[in-house]
Parts: structure tokens; sequence; C-alpha cells
């Protein structure tokens, strides 16, 4: 990799900047705990996709008809 | 009326609070990345301009302050993406991709450069050239601009539906127009407002720190130079979020009577309708619309609500009981009454549930082209097929009533406030202003964040009950779910978002303390 040539430039531009972070640090530490429990906590536990739980696959359209026809059917009764 | 569906009640009410809550929060990080992103990118230009030392720590400094509000705010708009797809299951797959596409090009094109431009602007000083870091911070900006323009595209497409068609077969509305979705007239009024609000927000929160420096009696440059921005950016902007909001109401009162009505508390609506300043309104309950001719203790600007919602003084505006029993509009076209809408509602769903089961036992082509007729003559009113009884479309009048004069009272104060800013920093000298004033601007950062979330409050408290306008009202998009796993996730997110908030506050306040690097 020449060393004035673009990607070479743009690595020197990430790894210094990366190295030499003091308030950046506090920051990227914040931003990675908040990552892990939206992606890893959050999303895994509490935040299942309903329709990939309840219908099946490739018939969900069937499942949200029967839920959207359903729910008129219950304000008759 | 929710007692007879077999969804737990509780869930709509929780599944909303929660997403309330993450849009609150996520709305406290958005508009001072959006705002402080012009004042960073005016103090970096007027340091290219100038080549002064001075604007360069300037810059600095509020580019500092920007990447603590930018860190802390990443992500937290995932978590609503999550709850589409838990909470509101049939709402997501209902919208299909039109609430998807705009999502997406704002993850892969505004995000991706705002974090490219983000990098350049932070890590590039002393890397690349003066012309090369300022464009970068002026794209950081656009970049979030941008983000914020698809967020607004998808937000409106619920508030409007426009350039889609209802398909059936798969159960989801299709885009038809790309165009029509990306720039509706509602997308562009919401934006404008949106994004010069948070402007004043970037505005606001620059004035209270550079009031707090004056208090301290240090960087005094900083705070005097900094406050000729701010004071400027946040009059232009506070001028400007007033036209667009006037802009917006117009456009609520074309797409949105109801949202209209219920944060003017107008009953009756007719011509030459007054502009209500205050009115005794009991904030824990409906009115009696029914009853009540107009609102009590009413004190209003005559003609101002006509001119607000149609341009004209004498113009027509709708009222609450108007609408649900059906009006003549000024072009002489009926809008029919919510019962009628009811009827026709009643009948898209009879005529889908019909279609889809001709189509499974294979009926005659003539059977299903009837039936799809039907659903298309009637889809404009398929969320009111759901309403058992009309009182539920009215949205709760208290809180969009008093939400919205917040949002104008503190949006009027504010002009005043970058009024008096500006006259002390270019008549006076701003730094032996009275205490008072270096207070007040303060006392403004919660003010302006109230007024912008009570905007928020307005655009969603009044669009009640609807999901998507018209289509689909929140018990049908509710996922049929314990309300109990919501309710867990609620305290959670309470907890979390606050831990969060206190963290971000905690380094800002640092950060401000410790003051620009010389």
């Amino acid at each position: 990799m020449k060393k004035d040539g673009f990607w070479h430039r743009a690595f020197d531009l990430y790894y210094d900047g990366f190295r030499s972070m003091t308030l950046g640090k506090v920051l990227w530490a914040v931003i990675l705990i908040k990552l892990f429990i939206i992606f890893v906590v959050l999303k895994l536990f509490f935040f299942p996709n309903f329709l990939k739980e309840n219908a099946e696959e490739g018939r969900e359209s069937e499942y949200v008809a029967e839920e959207l026809i359903n729910r008129v059917e219950e304000l008759k009764d | 009326m929710l007692n007879v569906l077999s969804i737990d009640a509780g869930m709509i009410e929780w599944s909303r609070a929660q997403f309330a809550l993450t849009a609150i929060y996520h709305w406290l990080f958005v508009p001072l990345t959006l705002g402080l992103a012009v004042i960073m990118g005016i103090a970096e230009t007027c340091y290219y301009r100038t080549k002064k030392p001075f604007w360069k720590d300037a810059a600095k400094f509020w580019q500092k302050l920007f990447g603590v509000n930018f860190a802390m705010g990443v992500a937290t708009g995932i978590i609503l993406e999550f709850e589409f797809g838990t909470n509101w299951s049939n709402y997501s797959w209902f919208v299909g991709d039109i609430f998807g596409a705009p999502l997406a090009v704002e993850g892969i094109v505004a995000f991706f450069m705002e974090s490219t431009f983000v990098a350049v602007m932070f890590f590039g000083w002393k890397k690349v050239s003066a012309g090369f870091h300022l464009a970068a911070t002026w794209l950081t900006g656009l970049g979030a601009t941008i983000s914020a323009w698809w967020i607004l595209v998808a937000n409106a497409w619920m508030q409007c539906p426009v350039g889609c068609e209802f398909n059936p077969d798969t159960m989801r509305n299709e885009m038809v127009s790309f165009a029509e979705v990306a720039l509706s007239p509602f997308a562009v009024d919401k934006f404008c407002h949106t994004v010069i609000s948070a402007w004043i927000i970037g505005a606001v929160f620059v004035a209270a720190v550079c009031c707090w420096y004056l208090l301290k009696g240090r960087e005094q440059k900083l705070a005097v130079e900094s406050l000729k921005i701010a004071g400027i950016v946040g009059l232009v902007a506070s001028f400007g979020a007033a036209l667009t909001g006037h802009q917006s109401a117009a456009r609520v009162a074309e797409v949105q009577p109801m949202k209209l009505a219920a944060m003017e508390a107008l009953y009756n609506g007719g011509v030459d309708q007054s502009l209500t300043g205050i009115a005794l309104i009991n904030p824990f309950a409906q009115p009696d619309y029914e009853q009540e001719a107009e609102a009590p203790m009413k004190i209003a600007v005559p003609y101002a609500l006509s001119i607000l919602a149609t341009n004209d003084p004498h113009g027509y505006v709708a009222g609450i009981n108007d609408i649900l029993n059906g009006y003549t509009k000024p072009d002489g076209t009926q809008e029919p009454s919510v019962e009628e809408k009811i009827e026709r509602g009643k009948k898209a769903i009879e005529a889908l549930a019909n279609y889809r089961q001709a189509k499974k036992e294979g009926a005659s082509d003539s059977i299903v082209n009837c039936q799809l007729s039907m659903i298309n003559s009637n889809m404009q009113y398929f969320g009111y097929g759901y309403v058992k009884d009309k009182h539920d479309l009215v949205p709760f009048v208290p809180i969009n009533f008093y939400a919205f004069r917040v949002m104008v009272g503190v949006g009027c104060l504010l002009i005043l406030f970058f009024m008096v800013v500006l006259f002390f920093v270019y008549k006076k000298d701003i730094t032996a202003a009275p205490k008072w004033l270096h207070w007040s601007a303060i006392v403004m950062v919660p003010l302006a964040y109230i007024a912008s979330e009570c905007g928020w409050l307005v655009a969603e408290f009044g669009r009640q009950p609807w999901t998507i306008q018209d289509m689909l009202p929140t018990w049908a998009s509710v996922s049929n779910l314990q309300s109990s796993s919501v309710m867990i996730t609620f305290f959670i997110f309470l907890v979390l978002f606050t831990t969060m908030l206190a963290v971000e506050i905690n380094i800002l306040l640092k950060q401000i303390k410790k003051g620009p690097e010389l």
C-alpha cells in the first residue's frame, strides 16, 4: 500500500484517530455497552419478532388476515 | 369497546406508552444533534474564512459537545423498530415496504454518510485540508438532517398515507409511487417544521452554555462570539418554526381535521373561526363536546384559526361534532359522517374476507374481481370498520389543547429571548448584562425541550386512534400479546433510559466545565 495513496491515508486517519482518543474512549465504551444491551439483551430476550414466532414461515399474510378479519368479527359480538 | 376484543386492552395502552417513552427519549438527542450541527458548521466556516485560531477552538469545542450527544443518541431509534416487530406486528405487516423503504434508505445512505464524515470531522483536523474538513463538518450535519428526512417521511406516511395500493393477497400496502411517498407535502411540511425546531434547541443549548460561562466569568470571548451565532440561528429558526408551523397546521386541517379540532378544542366549527388563546378545560377528562357549544372561559383571537387553517380569515374549519356527523366542505363536496365511514370500512373488511375465501375455494374470476372492486372502492375507510363507537375517534382533547399551547407559548417566549440576547450582544455588553438574562438562557433549555416534545405530543396524540390515518386503528394494529410482557420492558426502558440520560448529562456537564481546549 502506497504511503501517499488514498487507502493508506484513510487507514491512517482512522488508526491515528482511534489511538489518540481521550473523551472518545469513554464515548465508545458507552456506545458499545448500549449496543450490547439493545441488540443482545433487549432484542434477544424481550423483542422477538411476533410474526416469526406465531405465523408459519411464508404464511404471515394468512396470519395477519385472520387477525384483522377476526377482530372485526369480535366487534360484532 | 376494547373489552369485546380477545386482545388484552392493557396491551394497547402499554404498547403506546412504551413507544411514547422510547420516542420521547430518542427525541432528546436528535434535535440537539441537528441544532449543534448548524452551530459548529458556522463556527468552523468562521475559522475557514478568517483563519483565526480562536474560531478553530470554538468549532472544536462545539464539535466535542456534538460528539457526546451524537454518541449517546446512536441507535436509540432502533428500539422503536424492535417495538414495531413485537408489539405492533399487524401494523408492521400491513404497512409493508412503504415504511421499510424510507427507513432502509435512512440506514444505508444518511447514516453511513453521517458516520463517514463524523470520523473526518473528529480525526481529520491535521490530516485533511481546511476546506475538506469544513465540508466534512457540514456533511455530517447534512447526513443527520437527511436521516431525519427519511424518518419523517415514514412518520408522515402514517399520518397521510399516499403513493400506495393495498394488496389483499399479501395483506400489505405496496408502494406505487416512491416520489409520492418521499415528497408528500405532509412530509415536506413535517420535515421543515421539525428540523427548524431542532435548530432552536441547538441555539438555546449553545446560548445556555455561553451564559453559564458568563455567569462564571470565564471563556468570555467564546461565549460572546458563540452567542452571536446562537442568537441569529435561534431567532431565524424561531420565526421559521412559526412559519412552518402555520404551514403544518394548514396541512393538518386538510388531512387530519380531527387533530386540529382537538388541539383547538373546537367542538362546533364554521367560518370566521377564532383561535383560542386559553380556555378552562379539565386536563384529566374528555370534555362534553356534544353538549357544550364551546370550551368555557375561552379567550380567543378573532379569525385567527380560520387564517391558520385556511389562509383566509373567513375560511371554514370543521369542529369535532362536524367531523363526527359529516359536513359540507367549502368546495361543496360532502364529508361523510363517521357512521357512513364505519359502514364503508365494514364493507371493505367483509369484502376482504370474502375475497380471500373465494380465492381459497378457487371461485370464478368474476366473483373474485367483484370482491376486489368492493375492497378498492371502500379501502380509504378500511380502518373505520374496526370502530364500534364513533367517540373512540376523538383524541383526548386536553392533552392536545394544552400541548399545543405550551409549544406555541414557549415558541413566542423564545423569539423574545433571542431578540433580547441579540440586543445585548450587539447594542450593549452581554458580559455585563443582568444576571437574570444569563439565568434565563439556562432555564430556556428545559423549556425548549418541553416545547419540542409537546410538538410531538400534538402530532401523535392528535392522530389517535390511528396508527395509519383512516386505515388502521391501534386496536387492530397491536399484536395479540399479554400486556405484562410489554409492561416489564416499559420499566426496563425507564431505568435504562434514565441511566443513559444521567450518563450523558454528566459527560456533557464535565466537558462544559472543562471548556474549550486551547
